[in-house]
């Protein structure tokens, strides 16, 4: 039943993306957002865009954004790490950004590699500029998603929405 | 004009690795009419080859930050408008700062995407130093091994007629590495601003900011 619960918010969340005309999805694999990259691979009016670093993203859609076009990084909080100088691009060009970032390092996480990144993932993408949403339970996904591409593709931000081990679920090992 | 060569690089040693042609003739020979691209740039050297190239044009994106993001900005631009030719210029300390980007670009392969390494083996802006390509690296082959089918390596007068042809050919994303003497490229003050230069392009390519 939980299984259930979780994917209709994430089919909710592609399906929101895809009406807000989001057309690169940009990502390095990962499990928490499996659902996303499964249905922009599946998708023949996306670009599902496979990175070998997460910062190579925050350039793509800067170049996006240059020929008119919306992305979204997906990525795991690890990656937070990687984009941080590719930001200037977002600070200092006022490129709208969006990124969904699956935590872990947070909430009941027992992976000690995790937390030094996870734990530091909001003050250093703040430090660049980027307002971060958390999200902490499935029904506060599709608004707060839906509040950051406004933010990103109106306000002209760098906006990032925290998907919470809460809401995930911590991975167990 | 006779190329001016900055203090402390050992020319010789770069004319005998096969450093010797002029950038600021050999970039626009290998570019033609530079109105046929939507360019986006490295930073520095590129960045005034190509402003004094369309004298700092709106269909030109140039960096001076950030740097390792040249060529995944020419991606995301070339799957945006795949109805126009994407040009990234860039310099091997840029792209040396992302090879994985390459490999991106190869899985998506873009038709209207070509990438210029102009290659002077060195770090231009921040003292001359030697990079890895004057020290054995060579960009051709890590782009033939991230799975760039069309490479090329200009590193002569009698190779940039080639070179030009397969920066224009849409058949899958191109990449060339220009081969050029450790000289100053042109002197040429373009815009730093980064989001007044966002605006300039997207108002020039969109019509709207």
């Amino acid at each position: 039943m939980a299984a259930d619960v979780g994917e209709r918010w994430q089919d909710a969340l592609y399906d929101l993306l895809r009406r807000h005309n989001v057309t690169q999805f940009a990502y390095v694999p990962d499990a928490g957002h499996r659902i996303l990259i499964d249905r922009s691979l599946a998708d023949p009016g996306v670009h599902s865009v496979a990175l070998t670093t997460e910062e190579e993203g925050v350039a793509l859609l800067a170049g996006a954004d240059l020929g008119g076009a919306r992305g979204v990084l997906l990525m795991q909080s690890s990656g937070a790490g990687n984009c941080i100088n590719m930001l200037s691009l977002v600070k200092g060009g006022r490129f709208p950004f969006l990124t969904l970032l699956s935590m872990r390092g947070d909430f009941g996480e027992g992976n000690p590699w995790q937390f030094p990144m996870g734990q530091a993932v909001e003050p250093v993408l703040e430090a660049m500029g980027i307002i971060c949403l958390r999200v902490e339970a499935p029904q506060d996904v599709v608004p707060t998603v839906e509040a950051a591409l406004t933010m990103a593709f109106q306000g002209g931000n760098g906006v990032a929405v925290l998907l919470t081990q809460k809401l995930l679920g911590a991975k167990a090992f | 004009m006779a190329m001016r060569y900055p203090q402390g690089v050992d020319v010789a040693a770069a004319m005998a690795a096969g450093f010797v042609l002029d950038r600021c003739e050999a970039v626009p020979a290998l570019i033609g009419n530079p109105s046929d691209f939507l360019i986006v740039t490295g930073l520095a050297g590129t960045a005034r080859d190509i402003a004094a190239l369309t004298h700092d044009g709106a269909q030109i994106y140039t960096m001076a930050g950030a740097m390792g993001g040249a060529a995944m900005i020419g991606l995301g631009l070339a799957l945006a408008r795949p109805d126009k030719r994407v040009l990234v210029a860039t310099g091997d300390g840029e792209i040396l700062m992302n090879v994985g980007a390459l490999a991106t670009i190869a899985v998506l392969n873009p038709a209207n995407l070509s990438i210029l390494v102009v290659d002077n083996g060195h770090y231009g802006e921040t003292g001359w130093q030697k990079s890895h390509t004057s020290l054995g690296v060579d960009l051709e082959k890590i782009a033939i091994g991230s799975g760039i089918q069309r490479t090329r390596t200009v590193a002569a007068e009698s190779e940039i007629a080639d070179g030009a042809r397969l920066l224009r050919e849409g058949n899958g994303a191109a990449f060339v590495v220009l081969r050029v003497a450790p000289a100053e490229p042109p002197a040429y003050k373009r815009n730093f601003d980064p989001a007044s230069c966002r605006v300039r392009f997207r108002s020039a390519l969109l019509g709207t900011p």
